[in-house]
């Protein structure tokens, strides 16, 4: 790992404050991602800006209600630090959105989960990450330390987004959800998606599909498969649905005809999962 | 350099470290603790988990810097000098390694995981150590090892 400058603010101010005063800082949330990419030399940050401490995480963020992951109204609300192992067995969330607490325990592996934060996935938006495909399908809202995002507005592309330089993701709100449902093929050795499908039926998105792990630019709706749903919310209805694989990712995992296939059964499977 | 405060298997260190020092790297060279092991270099393996005020983590992907003022546990800490922890015994009794380099962080990874979940079945233990590798491939007996403590740590 190249030389760099660590610092802990106490607050988001301070945070935006070591942001400016760095040439390239970058912000630590839980750094599953950060750390190894640090430690391969692929990137030289001159400061790393540690979240940890800043009141977004466990179950006393401030800024929402108190708690990590609160009940609110009709909804959920997540704090951005809050990690995938609290999403996973948050009561809130099995309770509310058993769907994201299934999505939660299958990133990755214990200790990812178990440092691994919510708002850092999203800010990094990895095209084969589980959560851009929850947010997207549940119609969730991003709010920053700046302004709320709609999750149509936010993931622009292939690990982009649409935080400023110096915007911080504070918390994730969830819409009351009638049904919800993933289900992911996930790459045996880094569990990352080689496709995922959240299937999600709101207040705020309607029938959405969302699917990761499979498109060039990163999470996309299905507008074919929300359409045959939105026809016949049936096995069959994905089955005639034909699934172009013209704009999918070929990599060494898998090739776009094979995910389009994957794409498929993802469907069928978090259709038949769905609550 | 900064000042690193923690307390890691009972007893406070207080040092300057360098900022960019991975937490494995301070338990393994400043602390001379070399039980803990690194086997990857890409945060893939988990021969170097430790638990961090009660969790279980790879000490290769955290700062030390991150760590300050936390309580830290690895492999040395968990028994009491005499007796194995009962993870430990479990590892010998099963023949539960084999070139045993991933042992210390697959002990560390199984305690928490037992520690946290109640009846665990076999398929439970074997997603539960995903983030583990053994390089010899000695899963069957790990299973077995860790099914052993999970009947004596939760009697």
């Amino acid at each position: 790992m190249y030389a760099t400058r660590y610092s802990k603010p106490k607050n988001i101010e301070e945070a935006v404050s070591a942001l400016h005063a760095a040439e390239d800082g970058k912000l630590l949330a839980g750094g599953m991602t950060l750390i190894p990419t640090l430690k391969q030399r692929l990137a030289a940050p001159d400061c790393l800006i540690d979240l940890s401490t800043i009141g977004l995480s466990g179950i006393s963020g401030a800024g929402i209600s108190g708690a990590g992951i609160s009940g609110a109204g009709d909804g959920l609300i997540i704090g951005a630090m809050t990690t995938h192992a609290e999403v996973e067995r948050s009561a809130h969330v099995q309770k509310q959105l058993p769907a994201l607490s299934v999505l939660a325990g299958g990133i990755g592996d214990r200790q990812v989960r178990n440092c691994g934060t919510i708002g850092g996935s999203i800010a990094n938006n990895d095209p084969a990450a589980c959560y851009p495909a929850a947010l997207l399908a549940l119609a969730a809202q991003i709010t920053t330390n700046k302004r709320t995002l709609a999750a149509d507005d936010y993931f622009t592309g292939m690990f982009e987004t649409a935080l400023a330089e110096d915007e911080i993701i504070t918390e994730i709100k969830f819409p009351k959800t009638h049904k919800a449902s993933y289900a992911k093929f996930g790459n045996p050795a880094s569990r990352y998606a080689m496709v995922g499908v959240f299937i999600a039926k709101t207040d705020a998105g309607g029938l959405r599909v969302a699917i990761t792990g499979a498109g060039q630019d990163g999470v996309f709706r299905h507008n074919g498969l929300e359409a045959a749903l939105a026809q016949s919310f049936d096995v069959a209805a994905i089955d005639a649905t034909e699934i172009e694989d013209s704009e999918l990712m070929s990599d060494i995992h898998a090739s776009a005809d094979y995910r389009a296939h994957l794409i498929k059964e993802m469907s069928k499977r978090a259709l038949q999962a769905i609550g | 350099m900064a000042q690193l405060s923690i307390i890691v298997n009972g007893q406070r260190h207080v040092n300057e470290i360098a900022d960019n020092i991975l937490l494995v790297d301070y338990i393994r060279e400043t602390l001379a603790l070399t039980g803990t092991h690194i086997g990857c270099d890409t945060s893939q393996c988990g021969a170097c988990v430790v638990h961090v005020n009660g969790i279980s983590v790879k000490s290769c992907t955290m700062l030390a810097a991150q760590a300050d003022g936390a309580e830290v546990t690895t492999i040395e800490g968990i028994s009491d000098g005499e007796n194995l922890h009962p993870m430990q015994e479990a590892f010998h009794e099963q023949h539960g390694l084999q070139c045993g380099f991933c042992t210390p962080g697959m002990v560390m990874s199984a305690i928490e995981l037992v520690e946290k979940n109640k009846d665990l079945s076999e398929q439970d233990i074997r997603e539960g150590l995903e983030g583990n590798i053994c390089r010899c491939t000695g899963y069957h007996n790990i299973v077995k090892a860790v099914q052993t403590a999970a009947s004596k740590m939760q009697r």
